[in-house]
């Protein structure tokens, strides 16, 4: 039931990125390039997103299981700090420079396009360079601070 | 600054956010777990990777998306402009910042957000700015 939910859940995101154009690297590059002839879309995509996500996040706040019974487990990190910030950074050039972030990566990965193949596989190999890296700082002590 | 009139589609834009956020709902509800892609997708690579099911399930979910979506009718446009070698550092960038910023476009932006929390919108803010930045050299300064 968990995975099912979730695959569902996939699903929803993966149709609404594409029902809102933003499985499109050009159209977030439209997006990105306000110097340019500039499409204000994403910043639309965020207020319908939010407007919903907001009324879903109060009610999962006051609730301390899912409707499968599972804890709500929201991110209880709070600290600005450099990596938060230097790894934001990080990402919105990679984000800049392709036009992809991972979700709509995914999506245009299922349509079938080999550069999208090659942009997620090196987005993995990314996220594999941390995990090593993280794993080198735990044996000296640090603590894992990452969430969802 | 002047706006693209012919590029800009407010009403699919809010349309699609809204069923993205109502995908985000879906998940924390339900499963009580925030929809942020890059942490399900890296939560996969971890050394000891805990609950992996539900986490390729979302990612196998978002994969079929556009399957799906052809199903229904036309193919999703996609445009992706950037060559191979944009793409694979592109690609490293963005799978370490998300890790270390421990969210991404999802995450933060969207769940975040959604939760009002402080440090979503600071990342929110800096990968914007850094995105704003990276497109401005490359279309207006590199490709002047």
């Amino acid at each position: 039931m968990v995975a099912f939910f979730a695959f569902i859940a996939g699903l929803t995101f993966g149709l609404g990125l594409i029902i809102a154009g933003m499985a499109n690297p050009a159209k977030i590059l439209g997006f990105l390039d306000i110097a340019g002839k500039w499409d204000p879309s994403l910043a639309l995509v965020m207020v319908g997103a939010i407007a919903v996500g907001q009324v879903a996040f109060t009610l999962a706040r006051r609730r301390t299981v899912s409707a499968l019974g599972l804890p709500m487990q929201l991110p209880a990190a709070q600290t600005i700090d450099l990596r938060l910030i230097g790894g934001s950074l990080v990402f919105g050039i990679g984000w800049g420079l392709a036009g992809f972030c991972p979700g709509p990566a995914l999506v245009a990965l299922g349509a079938g396009y080999a550069k999208a193949f090659v942009f997620v596989a090196a987005m993995l190999l990314g996220m594999g360079a941390f995990e090593l890296i993280e794993m080198r700082r735990s044996e000296q002590g640090k603590p894992d601070t990452t969430c969802a | 600054m002047s706006i693209d009139w012919a590029a800009f589609t407010p009403w699919s834009a809010a349309t699609g956010g809204a069923v993205i956020g109502l995908a985000a709902a879906l998940l924390v509800l339900v499963n009580g777990r925030v929809a942020g892609i890059s942490g399900i997708l890296g939560g996969m690579l971890r050394p000891r990777a805990r609950e992996f099911g539900w986490r390729l399930a979302f990612t196998a979910g978002l994969i079929v998306a556009p399957i799906a979506y052809a199903l229904a009718g036309s193919q999703p446009p996609i445009t992706i402009d950037a060559g191979y070698p944009v793409l694979v550092i592109a690609g490293l960038l963005v799978g370490l910042g998300t890790r270390y910023a421990g969210g991404c476009t999802s995450g933060h932006g969207v769940c975040g957000l959604s939760r009002l929390s402080p440090r979503s919108l600071v990342a929110t803010l800096a990968f914007m700015a850094a995105g704003f930045a990276t497109v401005y050299v490359v279309r207006h300064v590199i490709g002047a």
